[in-house]
């Protein structure tokens, strides 16, 4: 974000491009307000309502906090890759600031999902980290997200830089299923201490309201953020337009 | 980069002690990671000629399709990685002492080395716009080509020990190649374009 001054090269766009801002539209105000009544449900139904693990005790809570980030930050990939692949189809700058925007969103909820996760492998499983196939995809994942990251952020503010983010997320998307293959198969031949992971085969009801109570809050956050990522993107393309228009 | 090459074979020759016992286990990764290694250095010139002398221009201007350029650079990268590759080899198998399978490790050499340069290819045209060139190219590629490295590794290893039952390594190269070759070719126009 730091660098996104600096590279001042960006073409003057039309006259007619984004006005100024609202400043706080009804859009983001629904859904904060829907994502504080979705945190303080979720909060009272993880800690109070989901009956404890019989098994594992109370770690078993921050399943409901790592399995829809993991989710979200994963399909956070696949808004990125269709944000970039309606860009370099349409030419407008918009779906390249909903690709940004969810590009570091994404790798937020995956970070969060990585040490959540991590923290629960610890109790449950003894160690923090496994070579499990699902675990080397995200981390992979997470790696990928990091160089679009970087790469945007080198690249400065320009429409090459959107097309060189969209051919990554687009070359990204396609890849992590292949990852997710070949560490499979690599790790099938070695089953090191590879415990099952995730769910139990049937949760009991009330686990599974909390997981699609909590489920949903993280999507509104998700949302709620895009909406705030989208408008700082437009935003800072304003002020480089300006800065560009005033040297 | 040849050099480059023996060089990370000799430093994993320290840095895993390599016996009789483990020799099997280590070599494989050892002779990988030195191709992936010199693989990133020439990757990285793949373009950075063109944007120092800025010529460019008078590439792009070339009355052949982007298709056409891609592929000529992925070939040159084939080319360079191979030598490099011709001359690590012998060396490897002296080093290491391992017998050198040259007929059956043929193919696996030539499709590792086409995924990582169908991939490296386009994202050093990519990283070559940046000023940290050198830098992101491997932060880039290295995500991406997990599965050509796995694949060749443990193809490699099967070749040394021979094991039943083992997924189709070949296959999947095959796959990864074909998939992110067209892909590159459909996609390199809009990282050239200007």
């Amino acid at each position: 974000m730091a660098l996104a001054g600096q590279d001042t090269n960006v073409k003057r766009r039309d006259a007619s491009g984004p006005g100024q801002a609202e400043r706080f539209p009804i859009v983001s105000m629904v859904l904060l307000a829907l994502t504080f009544i979705g945190m303080m449900i979720s909060i009272w139904m993880i800690f109070l309502y989901a009956p404890t693990d019989a098994i594992e005790g109370d770690a078993q809570r921050i399943f409901y906090f790592h399995l829809p980030s993991a989710i979200i930050g994963m399909l956070s990939l696949g808004i990125v890759a269709l944000g970039g692949i309606v860009y370099l189809w349409k030419k407008d700058e918009r779906w390249d600031w909903v690709a940004r925007a969810a590009a570091e969103l994404g790798t937020v909820f995956l970070t969060f999902a990585l040490i959540t996760g991590s923290i629960w492998g610890r109790t449950t499983w003894g160690t923090w980290w496994t070579w499990d196939a699902r675990l080397t995809t995200t981390l992979i994942l997470w790696f990928i997200y990091i160089g679009y990251l970087m790469l945007r952020s080198y690249m400065g503010r320009t429409p090459a830089s959107a097309r060189a983010g969209a051919v990554l997320a687009i070359i990204g998307l396609i890849d992590v299923p292949i990852i997710y293959e070949s560490v499979n198969w690599w790790r099938t031949l070695h089953p090191q201490a590879v415990l099952p992971l995730g769910s139990s085969p049937q949760l009991p009801l009330e686990m599974l309201l909390t997981l699609v109570v909590a489920f949903i809050t993280f999507t509104l956050l998700f949302s709620f953020l895009m909406v705030q990522l989208y408008q700082l993107e437009k935003m800072q393309t304003l002020a480089q337009q300006l800065r560009a228009s005033v040297e | 980069m040849g050099l480059f090459a023996l060089l990370v074979l000799v430093i994993f020759n320290f840095a895993f002690d390599l016996r009789v016992d483990n020799r099997a286990a280590v070599a494989p990764g050892a002779l990988w990671v030195s191709f992936v290694f010199a693989s990133m250095l020439g990757l990285g010139r793949t373009i950075a000629a063109e944007r120092e002398k800025g010529s460019m221009d008078r590439l792009l201007l070339c009355p052949v399709d982007r298709k056409a350029i891609y592929l000529a650079k992925l070939l040159g990268n084939m080319l360079f990685i191979g030598v490099v590759e011709i001359v690590a080899l012998p060396i490897f198998a002296a080093l290491f002492n391992v017998p050198l399978l040259l007929g059956p490790l043929l193919p696996i050499v030539l499709l590792g080395t086409l995924g990582i340069a169908a991939v490296g290819t386009l994202f050093s045209a990519m990283a070559a716009a940046t000023r940290a060139r050198e830098l992101l190219l491997p932060i880039l590629v290295f995500p991406l080509i997990v599965p050509i490295v796995i694949a060749a590794v443990r193809a490699t290893g099967t070749l040394m020990v021979p094991v039943s039952n083992e997924p189709p390594w070949l296959g999947l190269m095959v796959a990864f190649d074909v998939i992110f070759l067209s892909i590159s070719m459909l996609t390199f126009q809009y990282i050239v374009e200007e």
